[in-house]
């Protein structure tokens, strides 16, 4: 990433990511007539499957009846204004609702077609599968390399050459190693806000998850470690599969393969962001993505 | 969906943008139909005058273009526009392209009466040209007329209407060739004829695609270089 080249913007901003997820893998299809720019959503193979989810907060009802199928290796963005459960459906794919005393769930949440609600599911396993990235970096008070590491101590992997490999591996992974090689026992918190949000996704990937689940990850950060998030997110949907959460439908726009929008806890529509950013299906999509009242 | 409001959106500033840039096309496109109009009436009355203004005011016609699409340009940086909103400006930047090319017809149309004014005029007073081009100024007023209203049925009739001008252009270029084959007199006057009613047929062209534009906007599909039959599922489906 450092040797690439940085266009600067009008606005001093750089432009990190080298090819947009809008043209990615398109340049050739391009050449073959005008049949079909898009990805078919229904035959891509499936990461997560969501099957008539409804979740309450006590008596308020989050979620209703939601019903999607989430893409293996593929960025999925969830968009919608605040309290449209985007976050909550987030969530409940690694169970983190579980710690919300007063939640309630029905419906089911297909991993690789494994209900995560069954009763045989151990939790730890699960959030190993399925990392989470939230809105906050939040290392933890220990050096860069302990971080990092901090997942495979916990299954007791004790070799350090293993744990050097790995913690190499995701530093790289997350483009985080060439800024941080020579501090690796460095206390964290002396990283920029970009840099341990970076810190933090190599500490996800450094278990090896199937999927990665991001709550505003790049909100609180500037447009350049911004673009470095959104660089680094291209990078890993080739091993992940990505579910983000955003506020920013330019990011989303930018980023995402495909996108949902959310509504007062319902799916509203759930197409290839092409789609859902230049010929959305409802109207309510195309009021939310184009700023206007309902 | 209804696709013809460009207002609603949060920021009132956006709405008056987006309004804005709608009438300034619409005004472009009335300027670009008197230029067409007034183009036709000096080529028939030999109206060395009229042809002159004419070609003077394309002047004006090239300034909207600059700054419809300067508009455009800043409206994209400011807002980031998506779907309808974004469909509506490439819309219009593609349009006003049309537009400007339509005038450059009408400064052709212009320079070729002045030629013309001075030599022999046919027993017909060129009544074949008035025709043809009375029916591309139709196609004109209905291409903007679809715009304005976003009205998918309106683009369809004109651009149904294109296949019977460009028809007509043909049988009157073939009757120009019979002229003068039968004097090589007329040669050098006819072919100022013919280089005004290919003028006047790619205005026809310029309307068509207007309105192909017009059903991209409103129906999200791209309608260029598709057959007949495809364009008029598209136009005429709900969404």
């Amino acid at each position: 990433m450092t040797n690439q080249s940085e266009l600067l913007n009008m606005d001093g901003t750089t432009h990190m990511t080298s090819q947009t997820p809008m043209t990615h893998g398109m340049n050739a299809q391009l050449f073959e007539g005008r049949e079909r720019l898009r990805i078919d959503l229904d035959r891509e193979p499936i990461s997560i499957e969501v099957k008539d989810l409804d979740l309450y907060y006590g008596s308020s009802q989050a979620l209703k009846g939601v019903n999607m199928k989430i893409p293996s290796k593929r960025v999925t963005a969830f968009i919608g204004p605040s309290g449209c459960g985007k976050s909550t459906l987030l969530r409940c794919f690694n169970r983190m609702n579980d710690l919300v005393d007063s939640c309630r769930i029905e419906g089911q949440i297909l991993l690789d077609g494994k209900d995560i609600y069954d009763r045989s599911v151990d939790v730890a396993e699960l959030r190993r599968a399925v990392g989470m990235v939230f809105q906050k970096p939040n290392p933890f008070p220990k050096s860069i390399y302990e971080n990092v590491a901090y997942g495979l101590r916990l299954q007791g992997v004790k070799d350090r050459r293993i744990l050097d490999e790995v913690v190499e591996r995701s530093l790289r992974g997350a483009a985080l190693w060439d800024e941080v090689k020579d501090r690796l026992d460095q206390n964290a918190f002396g990283l920029s806000g970009g840099q341990q949000q970076r810190l933090v996704i190599a500490r996800a990937i450094a278990i090896e998850p199937e999927v990665i689940l991001l709550d505003e990850p790049a909100s609180a950060l500037d447009p350049i470690s911004t673009a470095k998030i959104e660089e680094l997110i291209d990078e890993l949907k080739q091993n992940y599969t990505i579910v983000i959460v955003t506020h920013n439908m330019q990011q989303a726009a930018r980023i995402s393969d495909f996108t949902a929008y959310m509504y007062l806890g319902e799916l509203i529509e759930f197409d290839e962001t092409l789609t859902i950013f230049t010929n959305p299906r409802e109207k309510a999509t195309e009021d939310y993505i184009t700023g206007r009242y309902g | 969906m209804d696709n013809s409001r460009l207002g609603g959106h949060y920021l009132q500033k956006y709405d008056n943008e987006l309004e804005g840039v709608r009438n300034r096309v619409l005004a472009m496109g009335g300027l670009v139909e008197k230029q067409i109009g007034d183009a036709l009436t000096a080529f028939v009355d030999a109206d060395v005058k009229l042809a002159e203004a004419v070609m003077q005011a394309d002047l004006t016609v090239n300034g909207f273009e600059v700054s419809i699409d300067e508009e455009c340009s800043r409206i994209l940086a400011r807002h980031q526009p998506t779907a309808g909103d974004l469909r509506f400006l490439i819309a219009v930047i593609k349009t006003i392209t049309d537009l400007e090319r339509v005038g450059d017809k009408a400064d052709k149309i212009a320079k070729m009466a002045i030629r013309l004014a001075e030599s022999d005029r046919p027993k017909n007073n060129y009544s074949d040209v008035y025709g043809l081009g009375e029916r591309v100024l139709k196609m004109l007023h209905g291409a903007l007329d679809a715009f304005a209203r976003m009205d998918t049925e309106a683009a369809l009739a004109v651009v149904r209407e294109d296949d019977a001008v460009d028809n007509e252009y043909e049988a009157i270029m073939r009757q120009q060739m019979t002229f003068m084959m039968e004097d090589p007199r007329n040669i050098g006057r006819i072919m100022n004829v013919i280089w005004s009613l290919r003028a006047l047929e790619r205005v026809g062209d310029h309307a068509r695609n207007m309105c192909e534009y017009v059903i991209y906007l409103v129906k999200g599909k791209d309608v260029r270089h598709v057959s007949m039959e495809e364009m008029e599922r598209t136009a005429t489906q709900p969404r």
